[in-house]
């Protein structure tokens, strides 16, 4: 409980930092124009979708350990993780449509990124709500994970065929050839906004899963006390 | 008996079943075809339309069709607790699997036969030049749809409400099976057939070698009670 505590300053501390390089210490982008403040919504663009796909690798990892040890906790550790990768998924469109906008002005196009991101975020809430109709918790576990599985490995393979299928997308910015790159200080707000989402995650992911294993050992007492006869309300 | 004799034996009987209700096949035939009634009066395309939205609609009246099939697939070994009994008989599981979704192929292909044929009419749609092309593509589509889809089908059967769950599951999965299909029968309308012909079967082969080795491994689980 206590390093959860430390963990949960560390998180405070890191976003306060990170929000300080995102608005003061990050320079303005200049190609963009009199709107290039907005560009500095790409660290938490980048973040949240960053997020997005490390919650959907823990979701894979999870499932098959769950698979393999048949232990309950591998399945909590899944459910949260794929819980997550809704919600910085949701912030990760949200964010990328209010960026793309000005910039491009559209809100969306079916690039190959933009569709495979939204496939996933699709795929993550067909995941949820697979869980919501098994009602027995060991087939939910095993149901579920056989689905985590196949959407994982379904993600990247998506994601080729996207770029294969139209090949105009914008070349990536970052490391995509010569004339590239980003200013150092811009990067650097990157990596503290990337490390600080990922301490926000891993955060968020202990909690749901200490809430989990909460409500089990609710569940259970509940179930105790209604054999000895006893009302619960 | 060893694994392809179980896997024929769940075939035959899937088969057999079939023949005696042709459930699955007369529903697939029939939705396929009010879908090609509908894409006419919605789009009302001209021959030109035709080529450039003809693979994307047969492939989509395919897709849902399919889903139709599969949803049966399962649902009637739930009745009398058949399953039950197909997981007691000495047959190791991942032949359940095989058998199953070679009977879905099977099917889905009939149907898909019939609703070709009928496309071809009514839209004027010649694929004859190149019907050799259009069978592989037809066939490893249909493969890679069936190896998702029976593995999904067995899963949304556990569920409470297995039939809008299983194309909730299986559409985003089978997208790259989509977009193959769909792009190779593309390719081969125009003439010559287009340069990413080629590429677009190699994909759907490797697809197929993915997502048929994967279900293999995870049916046990899936079927565990």
């Amino acid at each position: 409980m206590k390093l959860l505590r430390v963990h949960a300053l560390s998180t405070f501390i890191a976003m306060l930092i990170a929000l300080y390089a995102i608005f003061i210490f990050a320079p303005t982008e200049r190609t963009m124009g009199f709107i290039g403040e907005v560009q500095r919504i790409f660290y938490f663009h980048v973040s949240s979708n960053w997020t997005t796909f490390l919650a959907t690798f823990c979701v894979f990892l999870c499932s098959i350990l769950f698979l393999l040890k048949e232990s309950r906790e591998w399945d909590i550790r899944a459910a949260a993780a794929a819980e997550l990768g809704v919600v910085f998924g949701t912030l990760g469109l949200i964010s990328g449509t209010l960026w793309a906008r000005p910039v491009w002005g559209i809100w969306w196009t079916w690039d190959a990124r933009l569709t495979s991101f939204f496939l996933l975020w699709l795929i993550l809430l067909a995941y949820q709500m697979l869980r919501r109709v098994v009602d027995s918790p060991a087939q939910r576990g095993r149901l579920s994970a056989v689905f985590g599985i196949l959407a994982a490995v379904d993600t990247p393979i998506v994601y080729m065929a996207n770029r294969w299928w139209r090949t105009q997308h914008p070349a990536p910015v970052i490391a995509g050839g010569p004339g590239s790159g980003l200013d150092p200080r811009m990067a650097l707000t990157l990596c503290i906004t990337l490390g600080a989402f990922t301490l926000l995650y891993v955060y968020l992911w202990r909690i749901r899963c200490e809430l989990e294993r909460t409500a089990d050992v609710i569940e259970t007492l509940q179930r105790q006390l209604q054999t000895q006869g006893m009302e619960v309300r | 008996m060893n694994f392809l004799n179980q896997v024929g034996a769940i075939l035959w009987k899937d088969i057999l079943t079939e023949y005696r209700t042709k459930d699955a096949l007369t529903s697939m035939l029939i939705f396929g075809l009010l879908v090609i009634l509908m894409f006419h009066f919605a789009f009302e395309p001209d021959s030109r339309e035709t080529e450039k939205f003809g693979p994307g609609l047969l492939w989509m009246t395919f897709i849902f069709a399919g889903i139709l099939g599969m949803n049966r697939a399962f649902a009637t070994e739930r009745e009398n607790d058949s399953l039950q009994g197909l997981m007691l008989a000495p047959v190791d599981w991942s032949a359940i699997y095989l058998g199953k979704m070679l009977a879905n192929l099977v099917f889905m292909l009939l149907a898909e036969s019939v609703i070709l044929f009928c496309f071809a009419l009514f839209f004027n749609f010649s694929l004859m030049p190149r019907w050799g092309w259009m069978v592989t593509i037809t066939v490893l589509g249909t493969l890679g749809f069936a190896s998702v889809g029976t593995i999904l089908a067995a899963v949304s059967m556990n569920t409470r409400m297995s039939d809008v769950m299983l194309p909730i599951l299986l559409l985003p999965i089978a997208l790259p099976v989509v977009i193959g299909a769909v792009e190779s029968t593309a390719a081969i309308l125009t003439d010559p057939p287009g340069e990413s012909l080629t590429f677009w079967i190699k994909f759907l082969v490797v697809f197929n070698v993915i997502f048929i080795t994967l279900p293999l491994l995870l049916f046990d689980f899936v079927l565990e009670e």
